[in-house]
């Protein structure tokens, strides 16, 4: 008996070295992922900081022109439309779970329309038969910034049309490499401040204010989607590192309380054979 | 001639920080020169050719969408997609030129592919013109 439970002891044992080898594989994997996606989010805040800027002064400081993106803060909306950004894949500890309870939690007694940009969130909203706007954008890791741009301005003819009247994205802010945390921001309407006309009226925009804000705005929206999609990225790489230096960790602890074991179990057997040597002799 | 701090970032980083003498971009509505001492003011772009003079020389570039700002006499560049002319692939624009030119050949395309199939055709030119304008 007790040479069949040396014997399971080990194949378990080679089984979850094998496993380990796979989760820190995956770590390494992720972690460069990780720094490469990391640099790609520094080189790219400036582009969103300015154009955010931008935005908000021409919001902010023009009020003699209306705007069908332009509403009051207390406007309340009938239909949203949700861009859900969430990963290909899983394994990345509460990545997806997270994105997911939060879209719950917002689209509750809304009317919702979906863009699901992430296998993980499509399959999840396909199982639940909601409306969908496209489904074009299934694989996150394949979005570009090509992509985000028509994206945008898909979503703004739209909007324009009249098909939703907000706009939100649901993504996971990259904090630092230890934590990540989802997300919920509104695109559209933009909300017009109260503390207006500060002064900052002077600058000249051409050919008019009205006709700057309209074709800035699918930028805008396109900008902030592409850079809620790096941090995202960026969020499920340090997730999925952080799971799978976990994973590797647990690995290790039942690696060695099984070599306890199997040594125990060993010598249990050598002694019972000596025994019986003895005894028989 | 005096020269101006200019910045150009798009989301792939930052692409240029210095000072220039003068840039040219086309906007939507057509060309728009910017020296020193412009005044402040934000125009969206079109697509086309963007020329910057670093000192003395010029320097093309593609330039698509994205807009331009000018505030407190710094200038800053935000376009969507922008290549310097020496860092274009020609041969590769002229495969998507040729690939939209076969789209748009074909009849009963829907309203979204024809304009999608029209703007890849334009990006193509673009950056085709401008990597041909400095070989020249």
């Amino acid at each position: 008996m007790a040479g069949v439970s040396t014997k399971e002891i080990k194949s378990r044992i080679r089984s979850l070295e094998s496993t380990k080898q796979i989760t820190k594989a995956m770590e390494m994997v992720a972690s460069s992922k990780l720094r490469r996606a990391q640099m790609q989010i520094a080189g790219s805040r400036p582009y969103f900081e300015i154009l955010y800027s931008t935005i908000q002064d021409i919001a902010c400081s023009n009020q003699d022109f209306a705007s069908p993106y332009l509403a009051p803060d207390t406007a309340q909306s009938k239909k949203t439309a949700f861009v859900v950004i969430a990963g290909d894949r899983g394994m990345a500890g509460g990545y997806n779970s997270n994105i997911i309870k939060l879209c719950q939690a917002e689209m509750q007694g809304k009317d919702a329309v979906i863009l699901p940009i992430g296998k993980k969130a499509c399959d999840y909203f396909k199982s639940r038969n909601a409306e969908f706007f496209s489904d074009y954008y299934v694989d996150a890791s394949d979005v570009s910034v090509g992509n985000c741009f028509s994206l945008a301005k898909n979503l703004c003819r739209a909007y324009l049309a009249g098909e939703f009247d907000e706009i939100r994205v649901i993504y996971t802010e990259f904090v630092s490499v230890l934590s990540q945390a989802p997300r919920c921001k509104k695109l559209l309407p933009l909300s017009v401040g109260d503390d207006a006309a500060s002064g900052t009226s002077d600058i000249l925009y051409e050919p008019g204010c009205k006709e700057v804000f309209d074709a800035i705005i699918p930028e805008y929206i396109g900008g902030v989607i592409y850079g809620a999609l790096c941090e995202s990225r960026t969020s499920e790489h340090a997730a999925r590192r952080m799971a799978m230096d976990s994973a590797t960790q647990n690995a290790t602890e039942m690696i060695d309380g099984l070599n306890l074991k199997y040594n125990q179990a060993r010598q249990a057997a050598i002694t019972q054979e000596i025994t019986e040597i003895v005894a028989g002799s | 001639m005096t020269g101006f701090p200019l910045k150009i970032v798009t989301p792939d980083g930052l692409l240029f920080d210095g000072m220039a003498e003068q840039v040219t971009v086309r906007t939507i509505t057509g060309d728009l020169g910017v020296l020193a001492g412009h005044i402040n003011c934000v125009v969206p772009l079109g697509m086309g050719r963007a020329t910057i003079v670093v000192d003395g020389k010029k320097r093309y570039a593609a330039c698509i969408g994205g807009m331009l700002s000018v505030l407190n006499g710094s200038v800053s560049l935000v376009p969507t997609t922008f290549e310097w002319a020496d860092k274009i692939d020609a041969e590769r624009a002229e495969r998507a030129e040729k690939k939209a030119r076969e789209i748009l050949a074909a009849k009963n395309l829907s309203n979204l592919e024809l304009r999608l199939a029209e703007a890849r055709l334009k990006r193509a030119l673009v950056r085709k013109g401008v990597a041909y304008m400095d070989r020249k």
